[in-house]
This record gives structure tokens, sequence and C-alpha cells, in this order.
């Protein structure tokens, strides 16, 4: 079938049903099983009003349960066993044959300073911006530019910074930003930025940090707009300067906010695969969990080391994770 | 505010010239591509994208046309031949198309800055050349002098920029093009429009149910929901690859679809959730005393009244879905190739076109068009939708 056609048929299908399951099954409910009449009418509504929800809820359930909840501990399941053997229990084996390997180590490396670097700098960028672009009249359209890479695919930005990184022989004009610039101020030969070991892993996090300053920035200038404007005005009567206004006024009213933004953009970091995948694939040192993973589950179709290594990633989560339905549960009460 | 205390701060032009400065540095990345797409193969190898913006100097050899065909006999017993440097070099079509300007030329490789346009030069034993600012030139000589080749004139010519669509109808509208985008632009679109639609509905109904109905083990769901909103969705890929083979979806539309559709509800539900909870309690509850079902409060109420949530959430995982690799590469694209992505397209052409700048500049920029698009037309949902959705 015409993958068009397949898609709208899809379509009409997931949504049909979606509302034939919704309006059949509160009729069923109305007018089969517990009919609000009879000798029983009360009981029946409290029966009906108890099973709706769950009535309600149940596609998106399922859908969770079966895509995100099942999939975490078939993962545990399978990352202890050997598909080899016929998925036999193994054990720590294949957490121990991970931890012997280097690129494993290298890639741990690489996603702790992907997890220092990024999040703190596209948050103090995002501040900068938020707070730079505050009062002044074409400050919209600002953050409006500054916010959108975040609409950029992070192979569309791939490409946008391999060429900002490219390097051509000496003899011939650099088309690449950077040499460009790097010979400009005196660079003796043009550089491969991106097989450069250590420093390329930085090369790849400008590409997330120029993508998540936006977000960073749109959060935290909602913040900066909800901070009483008392509390600015009083510190300006006492004499403060712009500087202390910011870091001693401003800054400790939104930390709850930085802290949101910070988590949310280490979970991004946590799980930055496209990046790496397109620029380096991983190699000159340049490795992360993430495509580690999917080399060791796709490459060497090895799901035993790979599913331990999504274990690890899902580890990094779990704090993060606690820390927000903790937060979660204390709002709502 | 800063300038509360009466004194207008004497830093604004910073304030204004840092903000321009790092919007710049913000978009320049962007701009390059964009800039990129539009040049010509030779452009984007002879100079980097930025001096395409500026007149661009070149040196050239052109080459007169050939003696033995087009020289014509003068009155005087000498031979001529006329015409335009670029016309014979095939760079443009009339003189009057010329746009480049020459501002000095020579006849000898050693010495190619002898002469300013209108000079003629002296090429010995009475045999001469000129050569116009555009091109124009008339070479005169006696029979040996013109015969053989075409007489040779380095040229040194200024030309303004010059852009070409040359390089999306390559990418976009040849049909045979292997390695066009058209295909997986519309792959990408089949992946996408299912993928953003289906999980609204189902998210709204649960939303709504998380939201105004009272039942046991409410709070304890939608802490799982914040708990599903982080967890990697690197972890679904094995077991979910194995039940899709098991149950004989294998690798294809279906099967990418319903995995957008799991993986895009924790952010749905917890986004329409925190919306509906806020909408007036009032309404809901005169509704109910007024006889209306939940069916009919969900559908006739609460639906319209949460548009903008959904249109936030829409635009979401529209633009997930789009930009989206893994799963595509996971779950949709087979060994065949024919239902490849556009971004697993861009990268498959990273590995084989690395150094053509103009097929790859081209093809990301008709991958990141749409988005781009959709982001600055729908800005405000995307904004309200993200302060939404960050856990507070």
């Amino acid at each position: 079938m015409n993958p068009a056609l397949q898609g709208l048929v899809t379509i009409i299908v997931g949504v049909g049903g979606c509302v034939a399951y919704f309006y059949f099954s509160n009729q069923i409910l109305d007018k089969v099983l517990f009919p609000p009449r009879g000798p029983n009418a009360g009981r029946n509504i409290n029966r009906a009003e108890a099973i709706r929800p769950w009535l309600f809820l149940f596609p998106a359930m399922a859908a969770l349960g079966l895509y995100l909840a099942y999939p975490v501990f078939e993962t545990i399941r399978l990352s202890v066993t050997d598909r080899d053997l016929g998925g036999a229990f193994v054990g720590g084996a294949n957490y121990a044959q991970m931890f012997q390997e280097d690129k494993f180590w290298e890639a741990v490396r690489n996603n702790l300073l992907w997890l220092l670097v990024v999040p703190a700098m596209a948050t103090a960028f995002g501040l900068l911006a938020a707070q730079l672009t505050d009062r002044i009249g074409w400050g919209n359209i600002a953050k409006s530019l500054i916010f959108m890479p975040m609409a950029i695919s992070f192979v569309g930005a791939a490409v946008i910074f391999k060429l900002i990184y490219d390097a051509r022989p000496e003899d011939v004009a650099q088309i690449g930003v950077l040499n460009a610039i790097y010979l400009q101020l005196g660079g003796d030969s043009p550089i491969t930025w991106l097989t450069v070991p250590f420093w390329n892993n930085f090369f790849l996090m400008i590409v997330l940090i120029w993508i998540q300053t936006g977000f960073a920035m749109v959060i935290l200038s909602a913040a900066l707009r909800g901070i009483p404007e008392e509390t600015v005005e009083a510190a300006i009567v006492d004499g403060a300067n712009p500087f202390q206004i910011f870091f001693k006024i401003k800054v400790p009213q939104i930390a709850g906010t930085i802290v949101v933004v910070w988590t949310t953009i280490t979970i991004v970091v946590l799980k930055v695969f496209d990046i790496v995948f397109a620029m380096t694939n991983g190699q000159w040192e340049t490795q992360v969990l993430a495509n580690y993973m999917y080399d060791k589950l796709f490459r060497s179709n090895d799901w035993g080391v790979g599913s331990a290594s999504a274990m690890i990633i899902m580890l990094m989560v779990t704090p993060i994770l606690v820390w927000n339905v903790y937060n979660a549960r204390k709002e709502m009460r | 505010m800063d300038n509360i205390a009466g004194k207008k701060s004497s830093l604004t032009w910073v304030l204004h010239l840092s903000v321009l400065a790092l919007v710049l540095l913000w978009i320049f990345p962007t701009v390059g591509l964009l800039v990129s797409s539009f040049r010509t193969t030779d452009q984007i190898r002879s100079s980097g994208w930025w001096a395409a913006l500026f007149p661009a100097v070149q040196n050239e050899t052109l080459r007169s046309a050939d003696p033995d065909e087009s020289r014509v006999l003068r009155d005087d017993g000498l031979y001529m031949v006329s015409g335009n440097l670029y016309v014979v070099d095939g760079a443009v079509d009339t003189p009057e198309d010329v746009v480049a300007e020459i501002s000095v030329w020579g006849t000898s490789s050693r010495n190619i800055d002898a002469y300013v346009p209108g000079d003629t030069a002296d090429l010995g034993d009475g045999e001469t050349m000129t050569v116009e600012a555009n091109g124009d030139y008339v070479w005169i000589g006696n029979d040996a002098q013109i015969s053989g080749r075409g007489q040779r004139v380095f040229v040194t010519a200024e030309s303004p920029p010059e852009f070409t669509l040359q390089n999306y109808r390559n990418v976009l509208f040849d049909p045979d093009n292997r390695e066009g985008m058209t295909r997986a632009f519309f792959n990408t679109l089949t992946v996408t429009i299912p993928a953003t639609i289906i999980p609204i509905l189902i998210a709204a109904f649960a939303a709504y149910a998380l939201a105004w109905m009272e039942f046991p083990g409410r709070a304890l769901l939608i802490a799982a929901i914040v708990a599903l909103l982080v967890v990697p969705l690197q972890l679904a890929l094995i077991p979910l690859l194995s039940l899709h083979n098991s149950i004989g979806i294998g690798k294809g539309y279906l099967g990418v679809w319903l995995a957008h559709t799991g993986f895009g509800l924790p952010l749905a539900i917890y986004l329409l959730r925190n919306y509906m909870v806020g909408l007036p309690r009032d309404i809901i509850e005169c509704a109910k005393v007024d006889g209306a079902t939940d069916f009919q409060i969900f559908t006739k109420i609460i639906l319209p009244l949460s548009f903008p949530a959904l249109a936030s959430f829409a635009i979401f995982q529209f633009l997930w879905t789009w930009n989206d690799l893994l799963v595509a590469m996971v779950f949709l694209i087979d060994s065949s190739g024919e239902t490849t992505v556009m971004t697993r397209q861009i990268v498959e052409l990273l590995g084989t076109r690395g150094g053509d700048w103009e097929i790859l500049a081209t093809s990301a920029f008709v991958s990141i068009a749409v988005p781009l698009v959709v982001f600055f037309t729908m800005q405000r949902y995307l904004v309200r939708g993200l302060l939404a959705g960050s856990v507070k």
C-alpha cells in the first residue's frame, strides 16, 4: 500500500478508533452494565463513576506500560542474560565484560564531561540572554532568533557545525569559519578540529549548547519576569549596582527555575546520540554512552552489553527522576 | 527598572551591542548553511560562504575565439577577430549578460595586470589586442599571427554576489538523482503526521481523568507519568523491536507510529493535565449539575478550552518526530532503504559526500525548513508549552 494512503488510513483508524472506544465504552457502562435506573440506581451510579476513570485512562496506560514501563524491566532482564546462550541467566557477566572495554570508559568519561559542561554553559548563556533581552525594545526578536536552533534537528545542526569546522588543505582557501579565523590569527596550518582527541568533545558540545541555550533562555526569561518588582526597587534605593542586583537579588529568587532548567538539559545530555552519531560516530575518542549502546545493539548485535549500557544511562537518569517525582508530589499537595 | 533612581544607565548602548553580538553569534551558523545552499560547487570550493556576500575578485584565464573559424579580412589586409571573452568562455550567452567587471588584464602569465580596460596591447610585429571592461575584445594581426589557437587573456575581474537555485533543483526536482531528498521528505511527512495526531486524543482523555476525576491511585499515576517523562527511550529499543518482530509488525511505518505515540504520551499527558487542572472548576460543576456526563463535559467543554495546550503539544511532537533519527533508524528503516527519512539520508550523505557542501547544505536546509516555518509561525504555543512542561 502507498505509505501516504497507509498514513491516512492509520490516522482515520487511530483517531476514529479512539473516539469510538471512548464513546461506546461509556455507552456500555451507562446503558448496559450499570444503568442509573431500576432498583439499584444509586449503587449503579456509584459503580459507574468508579469505573469511568479507568475507561478514560486505559488506552494511555496500556501504551505507556507497553512502550516505556515494560521495556525498562525487559532491558534489566536482557542485561543479565546472554542471547547466544538462548537467553540463559549470566548474572553480571555482561556488566563485567563492559567494564573491561576501554571504549566504555571513554564513553563514561565523555558523558561526564558533557554533563559538566553542557548544562552549565547552556544555562549560563540562557540566563545571560534572558537578562540582556529583558528590557530592550527588540528583545522579543532577539529572543526568537536565539531560540530558533530549538527547531533544528540534531542532524541538521551537525551539518551546520561540520561546515564551521571544515578543514581544507593548506594551499587552498579555507571554507570553514573556524579555520579561516585560526589562520587569520596566525595559525600555522588548518586543523581538522573533530579529530583532535579530548578537545573534539568540546567542539561537539558546542552544538548542543547552541541548541539548548534558547530553551534555557525562554524558561529563565519567564522566571525573571516573575520576580516582584519591589525587591529590585528596594535594592536600587539601597544603592546596589546592576551586577549586585542581578547576582544577589534576581538569581537567588529564580534559583528553583535554574535547577529545573539545569536538570532538564542534563536529561537531554544523557540521551545525546544524534550529534555524535552524525559528526564523528564516536571516533577520535568522542564516544558517548548512547552511541556506544547503539554500536553494541545494532552493529555488534550484542544485546547483553548493549542493554547493560542502557541500564547505565537509566542509572544516571534515576536521581533526576526521583527528584522530579518528589517535587511534583510536593506541588500537588 | 534599572533607571528607577532617576539616572539612565550609561551602559544602554553596551547592552544593545552585546545583545546584537549574541544574536549574530547564534544565527551565524544557520546563515552559513543557508548561504552555502545557494552557491555553486565552484564558488563553495573556492571561497568561504561569507565571501559570497561581497563582490568577488577573481583571476581567470580566458581565450579569444578560434581565429581559423572566426577571423575576418579587413580592407587594410590584416585579419581581425572580435567578440566577448566571457561569451567565448561560455559563462554568458550575450555581452549584455556579463556581470563581471574587468579591472586589469594582460596577455602573459607573468604580467597579468599589464593593462587596464580600453588599453591596446602590442603583441609585437603589429599584432594588437584591445580588451574592454565587459570582456569585449578586438584582436588584429596578419595572416600568420591570427591563426592556430585563440589568444590567451589573463583578466582580473570583480563580479557581484551571485546565487543559484540549481542546488535545490538537483536535490528536490531531479528524478534521476538517487540521493535526492524528495522521497525522504515525503517519508518524513508520512512518519510525522500520524505520529503527531494519534497521541493527542489518547493523552487528552487520560489527562482529563487525571485532572478532574476522583479515584484511588490518582496521585500515584501522576507520579508515574512524571517519572516516565525522563526514562531514556534508549531502553525501549531492543525490547520493542523484538516485540514488533514477534507480533508481525516488523520494521515499518506502523511500528514507528506506535513507538512515537508511546514515547510522546508522557509529555502529552503531563502538559494537558497541567493545563486542564487550571480550567475553572465552576464550568465543570455547572455542567454536571445540568446533567452532563463526563464524556459530554470532556468533548463539549474541556477539549475546546484546551486548544492552546493541544497546540503546544502538537508542535512539540511534530518537531520531535520530524527531527528524530534514532527511532526511525530502529523501527522504520529497513535494509532496502525505501523508507529512509531525511535525517537518515543526511547522515548517509555526510558519509558519502563529506566534502560536497552544495549537496549537504541544500539537503540539510530542505530538512530544517519545515520546522523553522512551524517554529516562527507557532512560537507562541511552543513557548507556552515549554513553560508548562518543565517540572517546576
